[in-house]
């Protein structure tokens, strides 16, 4: 077992931990300048060579969180 | 708006009676002081920062080079981290960001009942993060050992033969994972008081050769954290082939949202 803390120097673990959090968690308020969808779809495209998904390894119940606008 | 305004990014919402002193010293993502806008018994955590920046055009520009957003994102976590110390936060999504004061006074007072609510939900408790790995050849091993079996080698036929071995293999292996991380969730959700499976990361990022087969999150009781962490060390004591990573304290970026992102 390994422990990586969020202000761990392991960058590459950490930063994908850390946007999935910031970024795909948060209560998601309307600010005044806020991110639409389309922004965030573009934030993950950009990201898309770094983070994906192995989702088939899901199961298609209720307690997968795919909600706010986690990386699929 | 004027390019050379400014705006008030918001980090998290707080209860007012909790926030005294909570954000002293605290910098944030431009490098500006943390302060505090209360209203309706609560209190928003903030910072002004230059629109030439975090402006909705440069936003956009900027958040799609890794750089600035690992930076930014790490100094948002990092306000909120500090705050979530010595308060209850509900943490808010990264890059929100208000034209003034007034305004956000007015999103604190039309969603008070649900901030209210949020912060019920996280009073008391941290986000613990839980991977698992899994080394599909270990698995595999430990599924079904499949030796080579001798003067196979030369044939195409013997080698299409193998192939289709080790293919099935990997199902296999892919199954007993699956199952593995249905089972680790499950056994960590009684030491929680809730818990998410999110989608997993690349292998590539992690650096691993090995499968993601679990990416839980799990809202935990502060109070209970050294059980959690006693049940996942005793986890991967019985659990062969598959490696676990603890990641957190983390404020309830998971689960505050719950009750609002509706």
């Amino acid at each position: 077992m390994t422990e990586v803390l969020p202000a761990d120097n392991n960058r590459r673990i950490a930063l994908v931990d850390l946007l999935d959090r910031v970024l795909g968690g948060g209560v998601v308020i309307t600010g005044d300048i806020t991110l639409s969808i389309a922004d965030v779809d573009l934030v993950i495209v950009s990201l898309r060579t770094l983070i994906s998904s192995v989702g088939s390894l899901l199961p298609d119940d209720d307690d997968y969180d795919d909600g706010g606008g986690g990386f699929v | 708006m004027s390019i050379d305004g400014v705006g008030i990014w918001l980090y998290a919402v707080t209860a007012a009676e909790s926030a005294g002193g909570v954000v002293d010293g605290l910098s944030g993502v431009a490098g500006e002081k943390i302060r505090l806008v209360a209203g309706d018994g609560l209190a928003a955590i903030v910072g002004t920062v230059p629109l030439r920046e975090f402006g909705e055009e440069p936003l956009r520009r900027h958040l799609e080079d890794l750089d600035w957003l690992a930076t930014k994102a790490r100094a948002h976590d990092a306000v909120i981290s500090a705050v979530a110390r010595s308060a209850a936060v509900v943490p808010v999504t990264m890059a929100t960001v208000y034209l003034d004061d007034e305004r956000v006074r007015a999103v604190l007072a039309a969603r008070h009942r649900e901030f209210l609510a949020a912060l019920d939900r996280v009073t008391g408790r941290d986000e613990l993060g839980v991977k698992a790995y899994a080394d599909p050849s270990t698995l595999e091993s430990r599924d079904q050992p499949f030796q080579q079996k001798s003067g196979e080698r030369r044939s195409g036929t013997a080698y299409l033969m193998k192939r289709k071995r080790e293919l099935s293999s990997r199902e296999r292996a892919y199954r007993v994972a699956a199952a593995e991380a249905e089972r680790l969730h499950a056994a960590l959700l009684k030491h929680a008081v809730d818990g998410k499976r999110k989608p997993a990361s690349d292998p590539s990022l992690s650096g691993r050769d090995s499968w993601t087969v679990l990416n839980g999150t799990y809202l935990v009781a502060k109070s209970a954290e050294g059980d959690f962490r006693k049940a996942v060390a005793g986890l991967q004591e019985t659990t062969a082939g598959i490696e676990l990573e603890i990641t957190g304290p983390w404020p309830p970026y998971s689960f505050a949202g719950d009750v609002m992102n509706e």
